[in-house]
């Protein structure tokens, strides 16, 4: 049998040393009218290479992101992702650790989730960051969620530019526990000021937008900072594109609360959309009302420098049904990639990443506006690598005729209220010939 | 001490190349106006460094670090297993890394597929109608499941069913999960045998009743024998049975949950089906329910047509909303599916029963030294009681989990389950060989004797790890959680 390590004689001579005659024996307890009496239906067990020959007879009928020209986004982004990056995550050594609970042997792990804190915090400008969440969508609903402990308040004012898919999550985290939700609507792409101003008040908990929004445009954060500032208790939780942060404001310049995000696009691969992990950060007076695992410095016994789990009485573990979340596994290790990867490109390399994002995207959208049939949803709004086109033929035709080409256009906004809208991402691995090629393919599709 | 990346720093150092951005002359890369005021004021400090500073840093960060091809990971319900190579092959492929999920479904055949027989092969592992892919920990499962109760309790007009019921050797995990989820917690003392009070249950269980949580076999390794007589006083008030499968490793091919009276329980993908603990996460915790319960599962689930696999939303109606962005953490979905398809059923079957015989001849060697509560033979895993060592000699069993340290091992469980005093919960996973079994045996009983003839080594221990004892309560008093830059 693959990876057990006894053979059949030690087995016997295991069950003698326990004082049994058969296996049978041992599981006694199990009443034996429940255990069952065939083998499970599975398929045959494979070898390596079988498994191997099954799985690349699975891949062929996968076309990547790599083999075609795509520009899917919608938050998941194919960044460039240097070779170290895997380099790092794959050693087993950060692999098949556990949780480090025991310190002492778990100091690699401690230390990169400090470091990655820190990073965080320097991003969006924060005092304090946990070691991940699931995703960006459940580190949003933990916000509210925390936003609502600390303030004891049960209203909560979402943007409706959210991504949807954040929506629906938060939805679930937030239902059938007394949460009021209120769902600013969008105008001309971005939360309508108007509306949010009116839907605030005393009683709000929290405000939930996000910038870039789904539609990849900038909100009007500073404005949205006095809106929800006017009231005294009321916090800001912003979700953020990591690498926006690069180039556009650190939340902290608008006064965010509480930063969250889907942080995917720091160094980790798209994976049909999984692994991801949410960042959390916030002020340090929320500290002991966060979710999920904190680093923190300290000593060891003889003076020396060392990491630990700290403000563990938040916790499952501690505290139980009073914790301030049940997360336990977080994604240690995507945060590790993302880690490894702000490490190696660094302060320029962020920036060049996020500025080569900026300008190719603006420059495919200027391109994509010359042509006829096709025009920007909103153009009068700031975006950063993301942008929705109208169209006059409805979206999926235009994904159908270019998948001929190899090409993914980008999200048929169909399943968002319009069939007559495309969203397309940008990120720095488009060359222009990408972009031109794009263009060209558009020209044609878009009129016939 | 290492430094942190951040001391490492040098302005202007870089560990990265890109394409120049080859863009016409002709566009103007000038940001525009009303983009000023976005623009951040100051930039963000991360480090500058080459390449080779960061693989160093990283690799001696590793050097630091405990894991399981290093050596014997018995942590107590975590089911640390050796994690095949094949599978980590297999999910860096291109085709599997480089997908997104918004792509033409007939460019995802391949993902779609294996997705599709691994909910048919977790539904049929535990006896369950159908399974959710979505949730990425056991947590998340617990919370998913959870939600899915609610929904079936609201929709049956049962406003009134508030309370879930659970023993107290119950996971930290359990009550966080059941308080997350809108629910209220009733604690069940266990029994003397450790198993679950039935009469007590009877006494508690009322209309407000939503559930019964309950890992299976429980947290001390002891299948809960009563299972059906439990099941059936809670389904009597319609309420629902919760199974908790961080245990599953116990149960492949003898038990299917399903089929002894569960209606809904989570899987550990990164425990049962040996995919990579990652240092905590990512993991996978599918939720599989029975018939009455799939239509609250969330969509999609993924369905199979003449002309291929597709994202099925169809009880889109009755569904719980999404607990993921996507449809969960497919990366490590893959590798559990590798796992399963070399296996098979007899493999499976085989490695439950390997778990257990190596659990019970790790608790017949440490029988002499430590004091073991409950004498029978237990199944995966079983938890040593150091109150002996503590009274008699003033060694705790945190102690006893540092020296372990020292002498290669990592430490078990401790502490853990709560109604055990000076728990060390012990599983040794069925991919231990019997000489490895054997190493640890010899360690705990050296140990053993340590207490009794040197307790002071313990009381310093561990002394050969690259930190010795780490003070946490200065880490909480002086909290510094990121590196002053």
């Amino acid at each position: 049998m693959p990876y057990i390590s006894t053979t059949d004689s030690e087995r016997q001579q295991m069950l003698k040393t326990i004082g049994v005659q058969s296996f049978e024996e041992l599981i006694e307890a199990i009443p034996e009218k429940l255990r069952l009496k065939e083998p499970l239906h599975l398929d045959p067990a494979l070898s390596e290479l079988e498994i191997t020959r099954l799985i690349n007879e699975k891949t062929c009928r996968n076309v990547c992101v790599q083999s075609a020209n795509s520009f899917l986004g919608a938050g998941l982004y194919d960044h460039f992702i240097p070779a170290a990056v895997e380099a790092i995550i794959s050693r087993p050594e950060f692999l098949t650790a556990y949780t480090p609970y025991q310190a002492e042997v778990s100091q690699g792990t401690l230390q990169y989730i400090y470091e990655y804190q820190t990073m965080i915090c320097e991003l969006t400008g924060m005092e304090i960051a946990n070691a991940s969440m699931y995703d960006g969508a459940t580190a949003t609903a933990e916000a509210i969620l925390m936003a609502i402990r600390k303030n004891r308040l049960s209203k909560t004012v979402l943007a409706g530019t959210l991504h949807p898919e954040f929506l629906k999550v938060i939805r679930c985290y937030t239902e059938g526990i007394g949460v009021e939700l209120v769902i600013i609507p969008a105008k001309d792409g971005v939360t309508d000021l108007t509306v949010l101003r009116d839907a605030v008040d005393d009683k709000t908990a929290c405000v939930v937008i996000q910038t870039p929004n789904f539609y990849g445009n900038l909100e009007e954060v500073f404005a949205i900072d006095e809106i929800v500032h006017k009231h005294e208790k009321c916090l800001l939780v912003a979700a953020v594109d990591p690498i926006s942060l690069a180039i556009f404001n650190a939340p902290s310049e608008y006064n965010a609360d509480i930063v969250v995000g889907e942080g995917q696009a720091l160094g980790n691969a798209l994976n049909m959309g999984g692994p991801l992990f949410g960042f959390f950060a916030s002020r340090l007076d929320m500290a002991r009302s966060m979710p999920g695992r904190i680093v923190g410095a300290t000593l060891d016994v003889e003076g020396k420098k060392a990491y630990a789990l700290t403000l563990q009485a938040r916790e499952q573990h501690i505290r139980r049904e009073k914790a301030t979340s049940n997360i336990c596994s977080n994604e240690a290790l995507c945060a590790l990639a993302a880690t490894v990867y702000m490490s190696l490109m660094g302060k320029a390399g962020l920036q060049e990443v996020a500025t080569q994002c900026f300008h190719k995207a603006h420059y495919l959208a200027n391109e994509i506006s010359k042509l006829s049939g096709l025009s920007m949803a909103y153009p009068d709004v700031p975006f950063f690598k993301e942008f929705v086109i109208n169209t006059s033929i409805p979206a999926s035709k235009i994904i159908e005729k270019l998948l001929c080409k190899g090409i993914y256009p980008g999200l048929d906004m169909t399943a968002y209220g319009n069939s007559k809208q495309l969203m397309i991402a940008v990120t720095e691995k488009k060359s222009v010939k990408d972009l031109d090629d794009f263009v060209c393919a558009l020209k044609e599709a878009a009129n016939v | 001490m290492s430094k942190t990346i951040f001391e490492l720093s040098s302005p202007g150092r870089k560990g990265y190349t890109l394409p120049k951005c080859d863009l016409p002359t002709s566009f103007k890369k000038d940001i525009p106006e009303n983009y000023k005021q976005y623009l951040r004021k100051t930039p963000a400090r991360l480090p500058e460094c080459s390449e080779i500073d960061v693989m160093r840093h990283f690799i001696e960060l590793s050097h630091k670090n405990h894991f399981i091809e290093k050596g014997l990971y018995p942590l107590g319900s975590c089911t640390m297993k050796y994690n095949p190579k094949i599978n980590e092959a297999m999910a860096r492929h291109t085709c599997f890394a480089n997908i997104h999920p918004y792509q033409p479904l007939c460019t995802l055949q391949g993902a779609l597929e294996i997705m599709y027989e691994l909910q048919k092969d977790l539904s049929e592992i535990s006896g369950m109608a159908q399974v959710t892919l979505q949730p990425v920990a056991g947590a998340h499962g617990e919370f998913t499941g959870l939600k899915i109760m609610h929904a079936y309790h609201l929709a049956q007009g049962n406003h009134h069913k508030t309370k879930i019921i659970m023993p107290d050797s119950a996971h930290g995990t359990n009550p966080a999960s059941c308080t997350l989820a809108g629910f209220e917690v009733i604690e069940l003392k266990s029994k003397e045998d450790g198993r679950v009070d039935v009469e007590q249950l009877k006494q508690i269980v009322n209309e407000e009743t939503a559930g019964f949580m309950l890992t299976n076999p429980n947290t001390l390794g002891l299948f809960e024998t009563q299972i059906e007589e439990i099941a059936s006083i809670i389904h009597s008030v319609d309420g629902l049975m919760y199974m908790d499968g961080a245990n599953l490793n116990a149960l492949m091919g003898i038990v299917q949950p399903g089929k002894i009276g569960f209606d809904v329980m989570h899987y550990n993908l990164h425990k049962t089906f040996s995919t990579p603990h990652g240092g905590g996460g990512p993991g996978s915790g599918p939720v599989g329910v029975v018939e009455k319960l799939v239509q609250y599962l969330p969509v999609p689930l993924i369905g199979k047509k003449e002309d291929g696999y597709y994202l099925d939303a169809s009880h889109n109606d009755t569904a719980i909303p999404k607990t993921h962005t996507f449809f969960g953490n497919f990366a490590i979905l893959l590798r559990a599916y590798v796992y399963i398809k070399m296996q098979g059923a007899i493999g499976l079957r085989k490695v439950s029963e390997n778990a257990i015989i190596n659990a019970n001849y790790l608790k017949n060697k440490l029988e002499p030294c430590f004091h073991i509560e409950h004498m029978e033979h237990c199944m995966h895993e079983f938890v040593a009681d150091g109150t002996k060592q503590k009274k008699q000699f003033g060694v705790s069993t945190l102690d006893i989990a540092k020296r372990l340290l020292d002498k290669g091992f990592h430490a078990p469980t401790i502490y853990f389950p709560l109604i055990i005093p000076e728990a060390l919960m012990i599983e040794p996973t069925e991919t231990e060989s019997l000489q490895s079994l054997d190493d640890f045996a010899t360690a705990m009983i050296e140990i053993a004797n340590e207490a009794e003839n040197n307790p002071e080594l313990l009381h310093e221990a561990p002394l050969t790890t690259p930190v010795r004892r780490v003070d946490d309560v200065r880490a909480v008093k002086q909290l510094e959680i990121k590196f002053p830059i």
